[in-house]
């Protein structure tokens, strides 16, 4: 057992860009469920249409890498507005059973055979990295120091990832101060009473849904920079590993569901690093290593429970501030 | 907790009454000399159950008037649906001449009639002066985009924050500025969502039983503040049990029983009126109505209760230990 | 047969539900054990499988030689008795089942018109770890069934697959009513049925008579025990609906992959899975096990029903989903009704589980979580928290999700269910049976 290789792997997965993309999507699920109350289970679609919104218009339109992102972008918004305009108005638990119906509907949809020449069905897609390298202003080879050792492309694609989490923080920081925050918070507190007030509470939700969807779609789209797009990861599962990265950190704060991506990630990086290690060299005798590795996500989900049971508001979140507004 | 703990006429000031507000002689839907609200043929069911039928009324400006009824009456409902929470089965309505029927109810809002709810909605987890901001009109720094910029926005906010500041030290919660709303007591909230109401500078108030649990030192501020509503220039209209605090500061009453006006009129009158007393007073004229803060019965399905009472009498021997653990449940 | 036993087991109204369950399971199954082995090669050897049927008109062909080849690996094997082969194969990928006509009886030949060589099939495997190809040779009647017969199948099809998850639909809907919980762990409640008679039949090697009334009962009892251990707690606690929904959420995380932790990531399947056809009328055909499958359902569902219409703690369980602090009010023992319900609702998915994995047919880790969906949607389209509404909803649901894939790819035969579950939330959220909340 390799423990510096082990610690190695654990501390080099903070800068992952599977983490990078885990804090986007928690921020814009932070904007969805934090700050607006919005219970959307469906965030996972987002992520897959961030992401195979890049992959098929730079493979089937031939659009640079940077179209493919603005497509990204825009599909989150279409979807946005066609989930949010029906079902905006619908209580909590409602809102979250439409939403993780649509999330299957679209992962359906990209898996289906009927599509296949599009969307690759159960392959999904790859091969569509050209024009991000070819954008690529570092060096070739491989630099950095200790576990932050990345070849020229690993580096551009940490690069670009934390620039977009940057600005999405910036963003996120700089509306939740603002008045705009104010009504945002007022209407997870009390829709009616907001509503009571003289404020257009169904046009705040759209702009919420539509600002934390670009976020969850950025996030889709940094989890495929780097590999490529499999139909698999965007299961309903993503979506609550998201939640508990989210709840982790603190659902109602700008930097919680960036260090809960953080922990997540890091949590689940030494785990798959050290079980399948101590079942090889004997520690753990009752289990094999594909076993190993099925109980990080039993720990996951025992995970969600006792947060949400003991710890509401996440780490970074305010105690008094529980951000679960009881229904 | 009941107010009626405190004689309403220990009140120090009594303030001068509006009067002469009908025209011609006074009967349920009687015409007003100068109405701020005229509603016509307005029903609302709930599956088979009528909640509303009004064939017509006429709220009077610049005067208190007082909606009382017993549990079920359609109070409530009638707030709702007069400001747009609920859409009626059939009818119209205006507000200062503008129909407001199918209007949504920001909009009825942002034209100048708010509203507090029975059971108080203040924003817990905003800041008392984040609560009192969120209920001035035409912020800026409300639109998306400038509201990344505070450039745009930050002077506006700031004299919200002045004028939020006034009403919360006329209101006796300035020192609580910073705390969270849910902090408060029962008393101080339905304090706070009258004054964040006042924030949006309204023509008509609405005031959902602004008196249900609240601290009997708090009664007498409470009514003050709604009579300087008056004073003011504002129109106020508001739900109550509180039979003394109705004939203390109401200028006019209107009975609502089984969903529709029964009667009407200044309120010594209509206490002395046979069918009021008949329709609500009637065998609890010894009951302290003040304390009628909950209004569950009314609104529980006839069915649920006839499946509660033939449960309760297949078996009678269980104890009643559950009332208090029964488990949270979606309203 | 069945349904005189089913009758008599319904007289025995003292029977606690879920052990009337279990009793009606049994009885029905019991004729269809004896767990039959499929002839195998190097299933031990390797991780990976392929397997299937060879049948004709539903008849197994005992005897038929075919060959599996890919990744540089060639077996030949033989059906068994039943018609069933099974090869253990070294890696995932792409492998081509080739049927040996010759070894076929006189005058029949593999016929699918679609396909020029239809005796050669590929089988690629994937996430699961296994594949089946089956050959089902029908002297061409199967492909010249008529649409009417399709849909007649697909109907009936729909009618036990909404049965099942009727079952599972009521105990969700019980649960939501009287708790407000929307309870994402219903589909691991569902699959924890299957694995236990997995484990009981298929490992411990019981016969099915007695593994599925272990399981059912089992099943119960776990549902006894995360009232006791958690919701009720919860309750205590005044935990929000919301955070109970993300509670079950996170159960419902760890029990799934409690699941594969045991069980793995393949498919299991159970005793008895592969019972003769029978005939009906055209091409329309059922097993054994669907018919008995949907008698037990029916069953069930009506014993419920009675216990909900006629019993005391039925009555009261109502009278909680109605509105319980008036219930409460009234002298209702609402802790007792909510022990009550979670055991219920378990014992039917439990049930529900078993009768899905003979359905699919096979038992997966995953497979509760994958109509969960389908029954919040008819949970939904009954109207949240009434029980009858879920029945009918779940049959409604059960008929879409089958006939569907008569017009739509079968890998989107659940996306018109789901879109109906959104459509039907969109404009009816009270959903067809339910009542219309008051506003405010």
């Amino acid at each position: 057992m390799d423990l510096l290789q082990i610690l190695s792997n654990t501390v080099s997965s903070i800068l992952g860009p599977a983490t990078i993309a885990y804090a986007l999507a928690a921020v814009g699920l932070a904007v969805h469920f934090g700050y607006t109350g919005l219970l959307n289970f469906g965030i996972a679609a987002y992520m897959a249409i961030g992401a195979y919104g890049y992959a098929i218009s730079v493979l089937t339109f031939g659009l640079p890498w940077w179209g493919g992102v603005l497509v990204g972008i825009v599909g989150s918004i279409i979807f946005s507005l066609i989930l949010g305009i029906p079902t905006l108005r619908l209580r909590g638990d409602y809102l979250a059973i439409v939403t993780i119906a649509a999330a299957e509907v679209i992962r359906l949809l990209f898996l289906t055979n009927a599509f296949d020449a599009v969307t690759g069905s159960a392959d999904g897609l790859s091969g569509y990295h050209d024009s991000f390298r070819a954008a690529n202003p570092l060096p070739d080879g491989t630099f950095g120091f200790g576990p932050f050792t990345y070849n020229s492309t690993g580096w551009w694609v940490r690069i670009i990832g934390v620039l977009i989490l940057a600005i999405a923080v910036l963003i996120v920081w700089s509306v939740m101060r603002s008045p705009w925050g104010r009504v945002i918070k007022g209407i997870r507190e009390d829709e009616d009473a907001v509503r009571a007030l003289g404020k257009n509470v169904f046009a705040y939700k759209l702009q919420a849904l539509v600002l934390g969807g670009i976020f969850g779609a950025l996030g889709g789209i940094v989890y495929a920079l780097p590999s490529s797009v499999n139909p698999g990861v965007y299961v309903t599962s993503l979506t609550f590993f998201v939640y508990t990265a989210l709840l982790l950190g603190g659902a109602a704060t700008v930097f919680g569901p960036v260090l809960g991506a953080v922990l997540f990630w890091v949590v689940q990086t030494f785990l798959s690093n050290l079980l399948p290690a101590l079942v090889v060299s004997g520690i753990l005798p009752f289990m094999s290593t594909s076993q190993s590795q099925t109980l990080r996500f039993i720990l996951v989900g025992v995970a969600l429970m006792l947060l949400v049971i003991f710890k509401p508001q996440g780490l970074l979140g305010n105690k008094k501030e529980l951000t679960f507004v009881k229904q | 907790m009941s107010s009626n703990e405190t004689p309403i006429n220990e009140a120090p000031v009594q303030r001068e009454k509006a009067t002469n507000l009908h025209k011609g002689d006074i009967a349920p839907g009687v015409a007003k000399v100068d109405p701020i609200i005229i509603a016509d043929g307005i029903r609302r069911t709930f599956g088979g159950l009528t909640a509303v039928d009004v064939d017509h009324i006429e709220i009077p400006r610049n005067a208190i008037t007082a909606l009382i009824g017993p549990n079920g009456a359609g109070k409530t409902t009638l707030f709702n649906l007069l400001t747009g929470f609920d859409k009626p089965d059939g009818g119209t309505w205006t507000f200062e001449g503008n129909s407001l029927a199918g209007m949504p109810a920001f909009k009825v809002a942002r034209l100048g009639q708010v509203r507090t709810f029975q059971l108080t909605k203040a924003l817990g987890l905003l800041t008392v002066l984040e609560n009192m901001k969120l209920g001035a009109k035409d912020q800026r720094g409300e639109k998306f985009f400038s509201s990344m910029f505070p450039a745009l926005w930050r002077k506006q906010d700031d004299a919200i924050e002045q004028r939020a500041m006034m009403l919360l030290k006329k209101f006796k919660l300035d020192a609580k500025s910073e705390d969270f709303a849910a902090s408060l007591s029962g008393g101080q909230r339905k304090l706070l969502e009258m004054a964040r109401a006042l924030m949006s500078q309204p023509t008509l108030v609405m005031l959902d039983e602004p008196m249900a649990g609240v601290n009997p030192a708090l009664t007498q501020s409470l009514l003050d503040h709604i009579l300087d509503l008056k004073d003011e220039g504002m129109t106020v209209l508001f739900v109550e049990h509180d039979m003394h605090m109705v004939r203390h500061i109401a200028d006019w009453v209107i009975v609502m029983a089984e969903g529709r006006v029964v009667a009407e009129g200044p309120p010594d009158e209509v206490m002395k009126n046979q069918a009021v007393i008949d329709a609500y007073l009637g065998a609890h004229q010894d009951v302290d109505l003040g304390v009628v803060t909950g209004r569950v019965a009314g609104e529980i399905p006839e069915e649920a209760q006839d499946l509660a009472a033939e449960v309760a009498a297949l078996d009678s021997a269980i104890r009643n230990r559950a009332a208090n653990d029964n488990p949270e449940k979606t309203s | 047969m069945t349904t005189v036993r089913i009758r008599d087991a319904r007289k025995t109204r003292r029977i606690g539900i879920v052990a009337l369950a279990a009793t009606v399971a049994t009885l029905a199954l019991t004729m269809l054990s004896g767990p039959a082995a499929a002839d195998d090669i190097n299933l031990d050897k390797y991780d990976f499988k392929v397997s299937g049927n060879v049948k004709l008109n539903s008849e197994p062909l005992e005897a038929v030689a075919l060959t599996v080849a890919g990744s540089g690996y060639t077996v030949d094997i033989v059906t068994d008795v039943e018609g069933r082969w099974s090869v253990g194969v070294p890696e995932k990928g792409e492998y081509t089942v080739t049927l040996d006509e010759s070894t076929l009886p006189t005058d029949i030949a593999v016929i699918d018109e679609t396909d020029d060589s239809p005796n050669v099939k590929e089988v690629t495997i994937g996430q699961s770890g296994s594949s089946v190809m089956n050959f089902f040779i029908g002297r061409g009647e199967r492909n010249q069934t008529s649409f009417v017969d399709q849909l007649v199948e697909r109907l009936v099809n729909g009618l036990n697959f909404g049965l099942m998850l009727g079952l599972a639909a009521i105990g969700l809907s019980l649960v939501y009513g009287t708790t407000g919980i929307s309870n994402f762990a219903h589909g691991e409640m569902v699959t924890f049925g299957a694995i236990m008679t997995l484990v009981f039949s298929g490992m411990l090697g019981l016969p099915i008579w007695a593994g599925i009334p272990i399981a059912i009962l089992l099943s119960a009892a776990f549902g006894y025990v995360m009232d006791v251990g958690l919701w009720r707690p919860l309750r205590k606690r005044g935990v929000g609906i919301v955070q109970l929904m993300i509670v079950s959420i996170g159960l419902s995380l760890a029990l799934r992959y409690i699941f594969q932790y045991f069980i793995g990531g393949g498919t299991e399947q159970l005793p008895g899975s592969d019972s003769p056809q029978i005939d009906l009328f055209g091409s329309v055909s059922l097993s054994v096990i669907d018919l008995v499958s949907m008698a037990i359902s029916i069953a069930v569902i009506c014993s419920v029903a009675w216990w909900l219409l006629k019993t005391r703690i039925g009555k009261a369980t109502r009278a909680v989903s109605d509105n319980p602090s008036l219930a409460a009010a009234s002298g209702i023992d609402v802790d007792q009704v909510v022990r009550i319900v979670w055991i219920v609702a378990a014992g039917l998915a439990g049930l529900s589980g078993i009768l899905w994995a003979y359905f699919r047919p096979g038992i997966r880790w995953d497979m509760g979580a994958q109509i969960l969906l389908l029954i919040f949607a008819a949970v939904t389209l009954g109207g949240l928290g009434t029980a009858f509404g879920a029945l009918i909803g779940s049959i409604v649901i059960g008929l879409l999700v089958e006939v569907s894939s008569l017009f739509i790819p079968a890998d989107l035969k659940y996306v018109g269910a789901l879109v109906v579950l959104i459509v039907i939330l969109l404009f009816r959220p009270q959903g067809i049976l339910g009542r219309r909340e008051r506003v405010g």
